[in-house]
């Protein structure tokens, strides 16, 4: 389940001052070479003017255009944070792994949950963080997707999941497998309830997280070129010792295939999604 | 079939050699107190090696090429079986089979994972490595199951879910993912017992019960200890280390409170004594069955959704 994936050379913002615009705050698209002033690409959501390619962002970032004001009006498991239950060490220990994370992010944990509004329309919302151990779903995780659809059943309220993950959180072991169980089921009873769940994937939602919640949303959604499936491509490869054909398990390949309904620009993600609320009448 | 010994058997086996040889000579009785002795000393080592079992070596006896599948404890029980077939959507899967089972006189929907011991078996049940078919089957099953109020059990015994260009095209990830929703909410009992390998989102695709019952030696994983040394540890000869790690024996669950419950295995492995292995088995089924059986539809569901919420660690400091 926990393939990690990993792609090299994947392309990113790199940020560099310029010596001859003294002020100036540069960032290169690592996918088409482009330079643009940092303050193009943020006004750009994060995407490249030019070849349109979207760079992977934090969860704040994303929050920033996503909810009214920018944030959530109240926070969900705010104070929750990792225990080590396995006393888990591979490389190095899981509380260094941890304690390492929470300096460099400056956040807890992988996900951040809460209650807000898009345009005025109440959502409860999880959000991954793909820089926190990969966006993996660990016990916190797994315990803030399923308080936000408590919360949704609670509210009568729609629930919005942005998904950034390699999977399951293979330092918790069998714990964050069961948060795959734990998550699908208490989406269950929040479908039982008759309400609505909208899921989002970003690049890349896979393997754990992909084969629980994320793929359970009445309405899925996908940034274009996501790489969201079960197994990563790497042990695929290695499994049937083929190449892989061009765009497997990306967004265009998983609508083509009756897996996603919309694949939006983040540009049009906040609109898309003001519409489609709007045709879920108040529960 | 041929004995095949795991590495750390070895000592052992050149001991049942040698009683063999001894016991073929033609003067055999000239060495009956020596047999007796070299016997002595077999069951003595047999039970050091299996009372003291490192995480490692439960993974390889867990993989044992002679270890029951689930088609060998339906035979064992001498149950009624009726296979069903297909997912009605695409194809029949074989890594998964299912139908109405008879066990003693409990009628239930049995739902497993079926390993091949040929190589052709082998090629045939993919390893038991589900294709989204699999999936998909098993739950139209357990749906069926609900329908007419029978119970469900399933038997837990995969590498993991097959990573496939198929699997993918159709849908792996959707197909896990709508069986543990549905799986929580299905209204008739569910055993779910792990009798060899647990692989990961694969096992746990038909692994969402009210009752969790894992064989001694069998190993129940969120990753293999392989696959966990070359991405972890960056170091593919950590296996054991990975295995150690990982807390994947029944034992350990069972201390994390993700199992309810060991089956004995006999000494020298499940492998060693079908009979045993399959008695504990159906014992421990009937009975935690028998347990479900008062329980309406609706709590069952409930006790299956809570036991679920209810996994996981964490602390949660107020600030
Ligand atoms: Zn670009």
């Amino acid at each position: 389940m926990a393939n990690w994936f990993d792609s090299p050379g994947k392309p990113s913002i790199k940020t560099s001052t310029k010596a001859d615009i003294p002020d100036g705050l540069w960032a290169k698209c690592d996918n088409c070479n482009e330079v643009f002033y940092q303050k193009v690409i943020e006004e750009n959501l994060w995407t490249c003017p030019e070849c349109k390619f979207h760079f992977r962002i934090s969860s704040r970032q994303y929050m920033s255009f996503l909810l009214d004001e920018g944030k959530f009006t109240k926070e969900i498991g705010r104070t929750l944070i990792p225990k080590d239950p396995l006393e888990f060490i591979d490389t190095q220990p899981y509380p260094k792994r941890i304690g390492d994370m929470q300096k460099k992010t400056g956040i807890n944990e992988a996900c951040i949950a809460g209650e807000g509004s898009i345009s005025g329309h109440p959502v409860i919302m999880s959000l991954l963080d793909f820089s926190c151990i990969g966006g993996s779903m660990g016990s916190v995780v797994g315990e803030k997707v399923a308080r936000v659809f408590k919360r949704g059943i609670q509210n009568r309220c729609p629930v919005i999941t942005v998904n950034a993950s390699g999977g399951a959180r293979m330092q918790e072991g069998i714990l964050s497998l069961m948060q795959m169980a734990k998550t699908s089921a208490i989406a269950g009873v929040f479908a039982r309830e008759g309400l609505i769940y909208i899921s989002i994937f970003t690049d890349p939602t896979m393997a754990g997280v992909m084969a629980s919640y994320a793929s359970l949303g009445d309405i899925i959604i996908s940034e274009p070129n996501a790489l969201a499936g079960f197994a990563g491509p790497r042990v695929i490869k290695q499994t049937i010792r083929e190449e892989l054909p061009v765009g497997f398990q990306r967004a265009e390949f998983l609508q083509k295939h009756g897996f996603i309904d919309i694949i939006s620009s983040r540009k049009n993600l906040r609109e898309l999604l003001v519409k489609i609320l709007s045709y879920v009448s108040i529960q | 079939m041929e004995n095949v010994y795991l590495p750390f058997e070895k000592p052992l086996v050149e001991l049942s050699n040698r009683i063999q040889a001894l016991k073929e000579l033609p003067n055999s009785e000239d060495y009956k107190t020596e047999i007796l002795r070299l016997e002595k000393t077999a069951n003595r080592l047999k039970e050091q090696l299996y009372t003291n079992l490192t995480p490692y070596q439960k993974v390889q006896i867990a993989r044992h090429i002679k270890r029951p599948y689930t088609l060998d404890y339906l035979k064992i029980w001498q149950a009624e079986f009726i296979e069903l077939h297909g997912d009605r959507h695409y194809a029949d899967d074989s890594a998964i089979i299912g139908g109405f089972a008879t066990i003693d006189d409990k009628k239930l929907m049995l739902i497993g994972h079926q390993k091949g011991r040929t190589l052709q078996e082998r090629t045939f049940r993919n390893f038991a490595m589900a294709n989204p078919e699999g999936y998909r089957k098993a739950l139209r099953l357990m749906k069926l199951a609900e329908k007419m109020r029978l119970p469900v059990l399933c038997m837990v015994d995969t590498p993991g879910a097959y990573p496939g260009i198929g699997a993918e095209e159709r849908g792996q990830a959707e197909a896990i993912a709508v069986n543990l929703r549905e799986m929580a909410l299905i209204k008739v009992p569910i055993i779910i017992s792990v009798i060899g390998e647990g692989g990961s989102g694969g096992a746990l695709g038909i692994g969402v019960g009210n009752r969790i019952l894992m064989l001694e030696h069998s190993i129940y994983s969120v990753i293999s200890p392989e696959g966990c040394a070359a991405i972890l540890f960056r170091d593919q000869a950590k296996v054991e280390d990975s295995a150690n790690a990982l807390k994947l024996t029944a034992q350990s669950l069972l201390k994390l409170g993700v199992i309810d419950e060991i089956i004995a295995e006999p000494l020298g492995g499940a492998h060693n004594d079908w009979q045993t292995t399959a008695d504990n088995l159906k014992k421990s089924i009937l009975k935690n069955l028998k347990h479900l059986s008062h329980l309406e539809g609706s709590v069952l569901s409930k006790q299956r959704i809570d036991k679920f919420l209810s996994m996981g660690e964490f602390s949660e400091p107020y600030l």
